[in-house]
């Protein structure tokens, strides 16, 4: 597929919108449908989907698997730093009233941080696995 | 919900396996229309996003690995036939005994929901209840969640890993 002029076009059409939509869906979690982990797979869609028009290495090169291996983990610390800022600050653990003088206001931001860590480790996750899967492939065939 | 149990006797009956895949990823897209229908759009999100898109590309992906018809079974299996019709009957039994689909009297509509959607305005303040119950009211089942997908990559990681490795030297 790699030398398919429409469809290298297209892709570089679409990416930019994917991604822009996985944004929205991320930020606007809060006042539609959508949140973290739907932003995290749309993310991810996007990425997979330039793996598969521009081949596995180009891929790599935009997404390099050692950022991919670490946004798994830095996801899940995020979540639980926001639990731990809360006991911090004198509340529970994920207590998000206190994260801001004004209690509302917390909660909006312990929403938040929350929605990011959910999605940067699913899209984390769903990347990897494809990698791995895509270059099994390849290993099988050399 | 008719095109969906045609798509699914096709995906038994064939063995075609790269037929079977498309048509999964078609009853999953169903699948999230029926969702929207019931005013579940989150889910139908999700469902459309991972059910139609991510799986069917990790199953071509596994496809590409092996061969694309389905072997013929050795035996005819019919104790694992039983079993699922039977749990299959247990549970269609089992949602005969719920309460219909949007009765406001059902037990789960009485329970905490009315406290969910009553003071979440002053309490919250996000319009998405989805988003509200799922992010804060139950954010530890939330960080569970996260960290099951996490636990899942890093599984994924561990046994592809080593099999490349082993397999060099």
């Amino acid at each position: 597929m790699k030398n398919d002029l429409i469809l290298r076009v297209i892709a570089k059409l679409l990416i930019p919108f994917i991604l822009l939509f996985a944004l929205y869906v991320q930020f606007h979690g809060d006042f539609g449908p959508g949140g973290g982990f739907q932003a995290g797979v749309i993310l991810a869609a996007a990425v997979i989907f330039y793996a598969l028009i521009y081949g596995l290495a180009d891929a790599r090169k935009v997404v390099p698997e050692p950022l991919v291996e670490s946004m798994m983990a830095i996801g899940v610390l995020i979540y639980a730093g926001v639990g731990v800022a809360g006991l911090l600050l004198g509340g529970n653990y994920l207590d998000y009233f206190v994260l801001d003088p004004n209690p509302v206001r917390g909660q909006h931001r312990g929403i938040f941080w929350v929605e990011v860590g959910v999605a940067t480790t699913v899209s984390g996750v769903m990347l990897k696995i494809f990698y791995m899967f895509a270059d099994r492939g390849k290993v099988d065939e050399e | 919900m008719s095109m969906m149990a045609v798509s699914v006797l096709v995906i038994i009956r064939s063995r075609n396996l790269f037929g079977v895949i498309v048509l999964s990823g078609i009853y999953s897209f169903l699948m999230a229309t029926v969702l929207v229908a019931m005013d579940a759009v989150d889910v139908a999100m999700t469902e459309a996003a991972v059910g139609a898109g991510i799986s069917t590309v990790l199953l071509l992906g596994a496809l590409y690995l092996c061969k694309s018809e389905e072997a013929h079974p050795p035996k005819k299996p019919f104790l694992p036939l039983l079993v699922s019709m039977s749990v299959g009957g247990m549970l269609v039994y089992g949602t005969l005994g719920l309460p219909e689909f949007s009765d406001p009297q059902a037990p789960i509509h009485v329970h905490v929901v009315p406290r969910y959607l009553n003071e979440m305005k002053q309490e919250v303040d996000v319009p998405n209840v989805v988003t509200a119950v799922l992010a804060s009211y139950r954010g530890f089942d939330t960080l569970g969640e996260t960290t099951v997908v996490f636990t899942a990559g890093a599984g994924v990681v561990a046994l592809l890993r080593r099999r490349r490795k082993g397999r060099k030297p």
